[in-house]
């Protein structure tokens, strides 16, 4: 059984135009997006900004609710069963919002483990334990003000683990994060896989989701239109199904990218 | 943990925290104390140039309980206006925890953050201007604004159920501010109110707890007052909850959580 199903989501923005003559319009951020991630499984949604992402994982998350179509979560619909669904995931955003910056990295954990229900009695422990897993023991008592990019991205990443989800949601977790830090996340985004972990995760750092990803779906304009491990989108590029010559060096998932995503044939002459 | 025990413990652990938070604001701690200040020597000029006596008293208590009033009146708003700029309100909405469980302690907490000005208000109408303040029943007074904290932290609850879907409802709480100084007989005795407005005056929390204060500091007996401002304190509580349901699928469908 698949751990997160989404079937033929769409999800339909409402926005305006005008002050005096105001006028409405319909804008459709996901068209019909569908995909299935198996347990354990690390699943990458790759796509330029505006693309949707952002949205479909909204959705899955409970946040938002879809226009139409279906989401599940560990076979429970994340509409119905929004607090079941809510219990079991875990989600994490890249950049520096999403803290309460005038506390310290304790009270925050603190804060979040009694909201996501963590036993009282496990607390204290549960978050000595993420504060190692994420390198920061030792920095938790000191305000989060004072945090580097990198430092505040492990925060969340033990904020989002608190309650021990056997699902996480991850939207551009390395985002603004300089080369050292982004690798050691990208190492504790490994971790929670080969703990069994099922993970979404998206980006714009192809390299990441190369080395990452079990598969990719690649999303633009608010539909998926490329899916496979990322050796099969590569070999896409080299067959000359997305790209019409022949390569001189081996495609990269960049190239991949580029040619499913702008629907363009992308050279690769070395 | 059995239910009830752990709402009243994330209810304890949420105030601590909100507390904490807004006791870290050197720009909050400076209008703590021009705010009472700026209150109380209205209400003093006022008052001094009239009656004087025990109307500096009335004036007194009155221009105390505006300071609650107005912590949570327009902090609310802006409350769930800086956790959405924070980018935390997308990850309260979606904890599995009831959302009121995690509102209430930052309205209450608010509300508490307006005793201190209470306290600095009480202290320069008796140091600056001289007002012997009566506390008759000190403990009647204790549990008189407890009553009127949790109220009024009540009341800002249901203003901050609507805070959470539209963006731009902090000014309800700003506009509320000063009418509600007027209606709820902080400074003015509600006999000198048209009796249209009675009515308004008496399903306002604060008008009962700071009729309950009064009545505690000067030895009449506040507990019927006391009664009233929990009473409307739990219905406010009640709107809110039956509400806030409904309000929250409205800002997950219109997609307005995450929008600052």
């Amino acid at each position: 059984m698949a751990v997160v199903e989404a079937i033929d989501l769409h999800r339909t923005y409402r926005t305006s135009t005008g002050t005096l003559r105001r006028r409405w319009i319909d804008v459709e951020a996901v068209r019909g997006v569908s995909f299935a991630i198996d347990k354990g499984e690390l699943f990458g949604l790759l796509g330029p900004n505006g693309a949707g992402k952002t949205t479909t994982i909204k959705m899955l998350i409970t946040l938002l609710l879809p226009t139409s179509g279906e989401a599940r979560v560990l076979g429970h619909d994340v509409v119905e069963d929004a607090q079941w669904v809510r219990k079991r995931i875990g989600y994490v955003f890249g950049g520096d919002r999403g803290l309460y910056e005038r506390l310290s990295a304790l009270d925050n954990l603190r804060y979040f483990a009694e909201l996501y229900g963590v036993d009282p009695h496990r607390q204290r422990a549960r978050i000595s334990e993420l504060l190692e897993l994420v390198g920061l023991e030792g920095r938790e008592k000191e305000r989060v003000e004072g945090y580097s990019r990198g430092m505040r991205q492990r925060l969340h990443i033990a904020r989002g683990l608190l309650h021990d989800p056997s699902v996480v949601f991850l939207d551009e977790p390395t985002i603004g994060v300089d080369p050292v830090g982004a690798r050691e996340l990208r190492s504790m985004i490994a971790s929670l896989k080969a703990a069994g972990k099922t993970v979404l995760l998206t980006t714009h750092y192809m390299f990441e989701a190369d080395a990452l990803c079990d598969r990719i779906a690649m999303v633009t304009r608010g539909r998926i239109v490329a899916e496979g491990t990322p050796r099969d989108l590569k070999e896409r590029v080299s067959d000359g199904v997305a790209l019409g010559r022949v390569t001189t060096r081996e495609p990269t998932l960049e190239d991949a990218y580029v040619a499913l995503v702008t629907e363009q044939p992308v050279a690769v002459d070395g | 943990m059995a239910e009830s025990p752990r709402i009243a413990r994330t209810l304890a652990v949420g105030f601590g925290l909100h507390l904490k938070m807004m006791t870290r604001s050197s720009f909050d701690g400076l209008l703590g104390v021009l705010w009472p200040l700026f209150f109380a020597t209205v209400a003093f000029l006022m008052f001094r140039a009239g009656a004087g006596g025990e109307s500096l008293v009335f004036a007194s208590f009155g221009a105390a309980v505006m300071g609650i009033w107005s912590s949570t009146s327009t902090s609310a708003g802006s409350a769930m206006q800086r956790e959405r700029w924070h980018g935390t309100l997308e990850l309260l909405v979606t904890a599995p925890v009831h959302f009121a469980v995690i509102l209430l302690p930052v309205t209450i907490a608010m509300a508490a953050m307006g005793l201190y000005s209470m306290t600095a208000t009480l202290l320069i109408s008796r140091f600056v201007f001289g007002v012997d303040l009566p506390f008759e029943e000190p403990f009647s007074f204790a549990v008189a604004l407890v009553a009127t904290v949790v109220s009024i932290g009540a009341m800002g609850f249901l203003l901050a159920v609507s805070f959470v879907r539209y963006r731009t409802a902090w000014a309800l709480g700003n506009l509320l501010e000063y009418p509600v100084w007027l209606v709820a007989g902080f400074l003015v005795p509600l006999a000198l109110l048209p009796g249209w407005v009675r009515p308004f005056s008496w399903v306002l929390a604060p008008t009962w707890g700071v009729d309950a204060i009064r009545e505690a500091a000067t030895g009449g007996g506040p507990w019927p007052e006391i009664g009233l401002a929990l009473g409307l304190g739990a219905i406010y509580l009640a709107i809110g909850v039956a509400v806030l349901e409904t309000v929250l699928t409205g800002a997950r469908r219109a997609g307005t959580v995450a929008l600052a």
